[in-house]
């Protein structure tokens, strides 16, 4: 853990903030809806599905899969240059939201759509840490 | 009786580019008013006729308050009373048709300038990458997401998943729109090249690699929108609007609905077809915003010229190249003419120019209808504009 970190950091906000706490705590919550059953991601006020204010923070297994993903060859950024190659993906979580993510794998060139994931928690500094992902073929 | 006022367009114009950057330089404000100056005269009208101004772009006078309406519309000399500065990314000057139209038609304005320029290439300032990990973009920047190609690139993967597209088609696209490219003396890159040219240049977000996207460049163009009636006046030729529309669906790649197909495009195109009334064969010519190749697959599918998963074949064997079945982006597109950041103005300048005859080496014989389609953000909005010469 370093409190050196360069890479970009959230601008966290009140809308946020409960998701981003929950992950320094190692815990993935995102928000439900008692509305219409149905979970979101990012955190929003109304519910995207059917528009409900009826809303609390749930927190959910950390398992999904990949529905898709790139691989970068040329990094985002100069803070990035060191970790090319590595997977940007696109996570469905079993509760239905998408969320994006890292994939933290030896070979890059094994990820592959469909792939099952678990969350795995990266205390990139003291207050900041970020949910990324494992494949469990790994 | 009075008849409805019908809006037209009656001018085109663009600034000359040599490697990409603007002949003879100039500030962002400058290379507008030349363009608005070229739509201008192409329209046999002047500035001082202009009562309504559209404008997007990624300048301004930094801090609170960038309103490039207003910025603009005082460099040019003007009093608008009719201004519209949507932003809906590349595909804004397909809607600044759509709302130029409605506001003429109403009688709400009579001349309408619409007006892009940047100097992104001249100034080496392409910034795109750089958004603030603010609001919807904390949730994405965290991750090194190249921006935007690695959204582009999520799309390629997962519409390569669904339905078997593979890299080599993507690849056809690159090298007919370098074709019709070869063909534009203001081209940036005319050289031709092939589908192992392609598959070979160097990895950027897998799987899109150097060729399978835009150029970084200079450009600046405008077009002119009055009524039917006044262009007659000034002799001018007019441009009839069959239809149009525009959707948008997200801003965060994580929230894109559907990675494999492009919503906005087909809300928007399904709205201009219906108000056009016509068929997809009464169609001539396409230009569509090709900021990736995946982007006019998936654009294609979307406008529905083929079925969904169905673009891979659609593009193969070089239908789109010149003397293909289907003329696409018949200037060269944003991956071999230009792209100076967004690039949506330079399709309508040259769906223009086609449907008037103007179009020199590349002219597509027996033009009369052409479809413009623009994309922007991260495959997030799309605004489509039905044109006909008659």
């Amino acid at each position: 853990m370093s409190d050196t970190y360069e890479k970009p950091r959230p601008v966290i906000d009140d809308g946020t903030r409960p998701f981003w706490d929950a992950a320094r705590e190692h815990r993935l919550s995102i928000p439900h809806c008692r509305s219409c059953g149905q979970s979101h991601f990012y955190p929003r006020e109304l519910c995207p599905h059917c528009h409900s204010d009826d809303l609390e923070w749930s927190d959910v297994s950390g398992k999904g899969e990949i529905y898709s993903f790139t691989v970068a060859r040329k990094p985002a950024g100069p803070v990035f240059a060191d970790d090319v190659p590595y997977v940007i993906a696109m996570i469905a979580l079993d509760e239905g939201p998408r969320m994006l993510t890292n994939i933290v794998t030896p070979d890059v060139e094994q990820v592959a759509i469909g792939d099952r994931v678990t969350v795995r928690y990266d205390d990139v500094a003291p207050d900041l840490t970020l949910p990324k992902f494992t494949l469990d073929k790994d | 009786m009075t008849m409805a006022r019908e809006a037209v367009i009656v001018g085109a114009g663009d600034v000359p580019l040599e490697d990409g950057k603007v002949v003879g330089g100039g500030s962002v404000l400058q290379v507008q008013a030349r363009a608005a100056k070229a739509a201008l005269d192409d329209a046999r009208l002047s500035m001082g006729d202009v009562d309504g101004l559209l404008v997007a772009g990624l300048w301004g006078v930094p801090g609170p308050g960038i309103l490039p309406s207003v910025t603009l519309g005082e460099y040019l000399g003007i009093i608008p009373r009719f201004a519209d500065t949507t932003n809906i990314g590349g595909s804004a000057f397909e809607a600044h048709v759509a709302h130029a139209a409605m506001a003429i038609e109403k009688g709400y304005c009579d001349v309408a300038l619409i007006v892009y320029g940047s100097t992104q290439r001249s100034e080496r300032s392409r910034t795109l990458g750089g958004r603030p990990s603010v609001l919807t973009m904390q949730f994405e920047n965290v991750w090194g997401i190249p921006q935007p190609v690695g959204g582009y690139a999520m799309a390629a993967r997962r519409h390569m998943h669904e339905f078997g597209t593979t890299e080599e088609q993507l690849a056809e696209i690159a090298v007919a729109t370098r074709a019709w490219a070869s063909l534009n003396p203001a081209a940036t890159m005319r050289d031709p090249i092939t589908i192992d040219d392609v598959m070979t240049s160097t990895p950027i977000a897998d799987p899109l690699k150097r060729l399978d996207c835009c150029l970084v460049t200079d450009g600046a163009g405008a077009i002119v929108m009055t009524t039917a009636e006044n262009a007659r006046a000034h002799g001018a030729k007019a441009i009839h609007l069959r239809g149009y529309g525009e959707a948008h669906t997200h801003w965060s790649i994580g929230a894109m609905p559907d990675l494999a197909r492009l919503t906005a495009a087909e809300i928007a195109s399904r709205n201009a077809f219906e108000m056009a009334g016509i068929s997809h064969d009464a169609v001539d010519i396409v230009e569509c915003y090709d900021s990736f190749t995946i982007t006019v697959l998936m654009t294609l599918e979307a406008l529905g010229f083929c079925k969904p998963g169905e673009g891979g074949a659609f593009v193969s064997g070089q239908r789109t190249a010149p003397g293909g079945a289907f003329p696409l982006n018949t200037n060269g597109g944003g991956l071999s003419y230009c792209h100076p950041g967004m690039y949506g103005m330079f399709l309508l300048v040259e769906a223009v120019r086609q449907l008037r005859g103007e179009a020199g080496d590349r002219q597509v014989s027996g033009v009369n209808t052409a479809l413009v389609h623009g994309t922007g953000g991260t495959l997030s909005s799309g605004a489509t504009v039905i044109l006909a010469n008659n």
